[in-house]
């Protein structure tokens, strides 16, 4: 029978890659971007998950709340993103150094 | 038994997928393999008894998200080969953070109990007899209406960010002005000349 520890297990488990993401693919912006991605699927299974074994539904609502702020995140940093290309022709997090004074 | 082996079944692929996710060379292999992770969550939350937002992970995004990150990898001309040159010197420090996170959590998630009195605290009991889709709306557009207005906020101030910083007008492009084109008179445009004969303009 699965219980809800295989879920945060498995949520766990997937934050972890979405971290380790992070600090692997430190050159590329979009790897990075869709780690984050990764992270917040990792957050909602863990939400979803309590919401189901609790029989609360504030869980899912909350979840949606994740699931909009994903999406308006990625719109975001993608356009950054773009911007940056267009100015610097490198998506390098390290050649984001404009503001240094 | 049978929810067992589905489980174990898309945990295996979501796990991998992530993995392969942050592991592969071609970006675009990336952004397949997270919409298989997300197809993969999507049939979790199904199991979970969340139908609703199982296919709003679908939409949103293996729809809107994945494909934008599509867009985005395929418009810009990266040198992806050099972006991988650097990858071994942080596997070190992001493999041991990446361990003590998961041991912490693991730790955290292996001695978790619900306190005793949690079921007479929920915010919103899952009615009997209804969907979850249905229960869901029943909630969403009363109780957590303000809720509700916030994520459209969020999702507009969004649509004008991304639209205010990538719009940008090139210069010396002719563009058509269809204000002046309406307001252009016969005076404006046509010119009578008196031509001589037999000598031409």
């Amino acid at each position: 029978m699965i219980g809800l520890e295989h879920y945060l297990s498995l949520s766990a488990v997937l934050l972890t890659i979405g971290m380790f993401g992070i600090f692997l693919n430190r050159k590329n912006v979009i790897i990075m971007l869709m780690s984050v991605e990764l992270m917040l699927l990792a957050v909602n299974i863990n939400l979803v998950a309590f919401s189901s074994f609790l029989g609360d539904l504030t869980g899912q609502v909350f979840a949606m709340l994740v699931l909009t702020v994903a999406a308006a995140e990625a719109a975001i940093g993608l356009a950054i993103l773009v911007v940056f290309f267009r100015n610097r022709g490198s998506i390098d997090v390290e050649d984001v150094d404009m503001m240094k004074g | 038994m049978i929810e067992a082996a589905f489980f174990y079944l898309y945990a295996i692929i979501l796990v991998v997928s992530a993995f392969m996710v942050i592991v592969s060379r071609n970006p675009v292999h990336s952004v397949l393999f997270l919409i298989l992770a997300f197809f993969n969550g999507a049939a979790l939350f199904v199991m979970l008894g969340a139908e609703l937002l199982g296919m709003l992970l679908l939409i949103v995004y293996v729809g809107a998200v994945a494909v934008l990150f599509l867009f985005v990898v395929m418009m810009l001309d990266i040198d992806f080969a050099e972006m991988r040159k650097g990858l071994l010197k942080y596997l070190p420090v992001g493999g041991a953070v990446g361990v003590v996170v998961m041991l912490e959590l693991l730790i955290v998630f292996g001695s978790w109990a619900a306190a005793p009195d949690a079921a007479s605290h929920l915010g919103a009991p899952a009615p009997e007899g209804l969907t979850n889709t249905e229960a869901l709306g029943q909630i969403l557009y009363t109780k957590y209406v303000y809720f509700f207005q916030l994520a459209g906020l969020v999702l507009l101030v969004a649509m004008i960010g991304a639209i205010v910083l990538t719009l940008h007008h090139r210069e010396n492009v002719k563009r058509q002005n269809i204000p002046d084109q309406i307001a252009r008179t016969r005076e404006m445009a046509v010119e009578l000349k008196d031509v001589e004969p037999g000598q031409g303009i």
